[in-house]
């Protein structure tokens, strides 16, 4: 009778106790949802923080060195309410096909 | 013997600037472009300040934030079933009392947060959360509400409102407002029958820095207190993923949404229109009420008219039974 041997690595631990992530969660990549990307001209921008404080994603912070709204490629969904809700129009959808590294699939699901 | 225990202080904030730009809720997570209720989640553990544990009753921000074993919470969290949110919230904060009183565990008894939908709330977790404000256990219960439960596809929620089309309500020949009832008042539940309850508020993601000092006074006051979100649901409502705080404000200025704060008996309202716009100005924007005649928009318009007549006053809710025309 042969038994399931499951990888070290895709083990449960017990209880479904998990480590809780620190800055993002890296096995939920959701980058690859999206079909249409924000782009931020920076020199209109007046960091009145809306994009920031609406992202139901955390996607928008303020880099404070540069005082420069910073966006997260890797987990933006595309839902575009930073672009509707930022009252300087510095934000701009444009389509994912426009970028090199737009439309991106992941080797492995999650 | 009554031993001091010390409980967080958190500062109100009044500008976007002042809001941490710490995330507790990071990204990562599964649910949809424009979730409403995942926002709610974001500024909620913004507002508490990193020391806090959440509970999360089955909900859309249980199944779509933890699946295939990853959670985007950067905090103590825990699932508990839809029925007992307020139950296990009560076994914590009152495990901590008692460690505190033995001398075993010493710092701030940390803000104990419920996070649960209109159903873990006022449907089916009704008698946990009811309990739990009755026996006055220091925790606070945040209901975020997409009038529905989303998670399994829209079926319909005592929040949800009338004339919305759900799987459960679907409009038809016999019943073409699909939705007959109109819903519970929940905040009104909880301030009626709960006497150890102070502090009940309602807010909405259309003003996050009302919205962050709302839970922070909720987690200032000792004892229970209650928080009523209102989330829009892009995938339920049936309106495009960019318009979520559009909703929420046109909710706000139509009168489908009041935000109140009230406080050891004594109402105060936010953000109140100078001149409401028609309620079907909101319902037109949302797929959902799509089918509804002109009829129909009367009825809902004299409801909410009523609803907003009596300022300082609880709100009245005329219960239709079924198919009651």
């Amino acid at each position: 009778m042969s038994r399931f041997i499951i990888p070290k690595h895709l083990e449960v631990p017990l209880g479904a106790c998990l480590p809780a992530p620190v800055k993002e969660q890296p096995g939920m990549i959701t980058g690859n949802w999206r079909t249409e990307r924000p782009v931020i001209d920076h020199e209109a921008c007046t960091t009145c923080l809306n994009c920031f404080i609406y992202c139901p994603d955390a996607c928008w912070h303020l880099d404070e060195k540069t005082e420069q709204m910073v966006w997260n490629a890797d987990y933006c969904k595309g839902c575009m309410i930073c672009v509707n809700e930022c009252p300087a129009n510095c934000l701009s959808t444009v389509n994912e096909l426009e970028f090199p590294d737009g439309v991106v699939r992941l080797e492995k699901p999650f | 013997m009554a031993i001091e225990v010390k409980t967080q202080n958190l500062e109100m904030v009044k500008s976007l600037r002042q809001v941490p730009q710490e995330e507790h809720y990071v990204p990562g997570h599964r649910t949809c472009q424009g979730c409403g209720p995942a926002l709610v989640y974001k500024l909620v553990s913004k507002a508490t300040g990193g020391n806090a544990i959440f509970l999360g009753p089955t909900g859309c921000m249980y199944v779509a934030n933890t699946s295939y074993l990853c959670a985007p919470f950067a905090y103590p969290w825990m699932h508990t079933q839809i029925t007992n949110g307020g139950a296990v919230a009560s076994g914590i904060e009152a495990a901590y009392q008692v460690l505190i009183r033995k001398g075993k565990y010493k710092g701030e008894l940390p803000s104990i947060v419920v996070m649960a939908g209109d159903g873990g709330s006022i449907d089916i977790g009704l008698q946990a959360m009811s309990s739990m404000m009755y026996r006055g256990h220091d925790a606070l219960f945040v209901m975020y509400d997409n009038e529905s439960y989303a998670n399994t596809g829209i079926q319909v929620s005592p929040a949800t409102p009338y004339g919305a089309n759900t799987t459960f309500t679907p409009p038809g020949k016999n019943v073409p407002e699909g939705r007959v009832l109109f819903p519970k008042d929940a905040p009104q539940l909880v301030i009626g029958g709960h006497p150890a309850v102070h502090y009940v508020a309602t807010a909405s993601v259309a003003y996050p820095v009302d919205l962050i000092n709302k839970v922070r006074k909720g987690l200032n006051y000792k004892g229970p207190s209650f928080v009523h979100l209102h989330a829009p649901c892009p995938k339920g409502w049936l309106f495009p993923a960019q318009k979520t705080i559009e909703v929420a404000k046109l909710a706000i200025q139509t009168g489908m949404w009041v935000n109140y704060t009230w406080e050891n008996g004594e109402y105060t309202y936010d953000h109140t229109p100078k001149e409401y716009k028609p309620v079907k100005e909101y319902m037109k924007g949302q797929y959902r009420f799509n089918h509804l005649s002109d009829a129909h928009y009367a009825k809902m318009q004299a409801f909410i008219d009523a609803r907003l007549k009596a300022p300082g006053k609880p709100i009245a809710i005329p219960v239709l039974g079924p198919r009651e025309q």
